[in-house]
């Protein structure tokens, strides 16, 4: 993406509102389009993943976060950092596996969600806010660090809390290949 | 559970970087795209995703957007035209030459046109290439006669 110089594009912000309701209407648009859960799902993954490889190009212009050493300093980067930057919120993290791979980001707040109540009763395996799994996977691929992210509580289908699971999978062997 | 409902609306609690929008916008844009024949059909599509959105914005997303980025003009009494050198949707969006015709804003439209007719003031709103992009809003005749009535002309 290439921008005109003397742009200000750190300051070019958005009606949070818009933003929510825009995402809305395009779950709703897929549910219309698809009449499986799952495909609704898989859409959204994809559709988060190829925002996540371009998004990766404005957050690391605009943050000025250095290499992560590990992925737990990568997992909070994406919570402390990135949720900030793009939705206002800080989910927090911690680390499920004792090999240090997997962690869980705890969103308290959800800005995708303002104006949803309950999922309806025909899309109960609905993941909303699947966008968001497929974005964190995109921008970490972009990064040469593969990885599996999943919803793995969501407060939508009734759990306590909405968990987002981020499993860190071997980095690739061949890293001659950079962007 | 209608926790969400009891909710007062309020001001808007913050905005969101534009970014994530826009990129948002585009998959939305790219989706469409996927489905539909012509572009016609895909501004269709794009204004009515973006009534969608209008129904449930009923405070004015518009007149929130920061002044002085729009001029306004009109032509004859019902058809007020709102110019916009870059609008906020098409960042991101870069238009191939043989789909030279489509215009993403078709989305402000229909969000627009939702707002409009939502807040009592029935319009057709339609988005078009014209210094940069210009909305075209064309009030129904009641909107009008009653504006003059109020006037007391």
């Amino acid at each position: 993406m290439s921008r005109s110089p003397g742009r200000k594009q750190e300051n070019y912000k958005i009606s949070r509102e818009l933003f929510v309701l825009t995402y809305g209407a395009l779950v709703a648009q897929l549910c219309k389009d698809y009449e499986k859960d799952e495909d609704v799902n898989a859409c959204l993954d994809r559709m988060g993943y190829s925002i996540g490889i371009r998004l990766i190009d404005d957050f690391l212009a605009r943050s000025a976060v250095k290499k992560c050493r590990s992925y737990s300093e990568t997992a909070d980067v994406i919570a402390q950092v990135a949720f900030k930057m793009y939705l206002g919120v800080t989910p927090s993290v911690s680390c499920s596996s004792a090999t240090g791979n997997e962690f869980s980001l705890i969103l308290d707040k959800n800005p995708l969600v303002d104006f949803v109540e309950e999922l309806p009763a025909e899309r109960a395996s609905l993941c909303y806010c699947n966008l968001l799994c497929g974005v964190i996977r995109g921008a970490l691929e972009m990064v040469h660090l593969a990885a599996e992210v999943s919803f793995l509580q969501d407060r939508l289908k009734g759990d306590a809390v909405t968990e987002i699971g981020i499993t860190f999978l071997r980095k690739p062997e061949d890293r001659k290949h950079r962007r | 559970k209608s926790a969400v409902l009891e909710r007062a609306l309020g001001r808007p609690r913050s905005e969101l970087s534009l970014a994530a929008f826009a990129l948002l916008f585009s998959e939305l844009v790219q989706y469409c795209q996927r489905r539909v024949a012509s572009v016609a059909e895909l501004q269709a599509r794009l204004a009515r995703l973006g009534h969608h959105v209008g129904l449930r914005a009923l405070d004015a997303l518009v007149a929130r957007e920061r002044p002085g980025r729009r001029e306004t003009k009109n032509d004859d009494d019902r058809t007020f035209y709102v110019i916009e050198r870059e609008p906020v949707v098409n960042t991101f969006v870069s238009v191939p030459r043989e789909n030279s015709s489509l215009n993403c804003a078709a989305f402000a439209a229909g969000l627009l046109e939702a707002v409009l007719g939502a807040a009592g003031f029935p319009a057709r709103v339609s988005a078009h290439w014209h210094k940069g992009t210009t909305l075209m809003i064309k009030f129904d005749e009641a909107v009008i006669a009653r504006d003059k009535s109020l006037e007391g002309r």
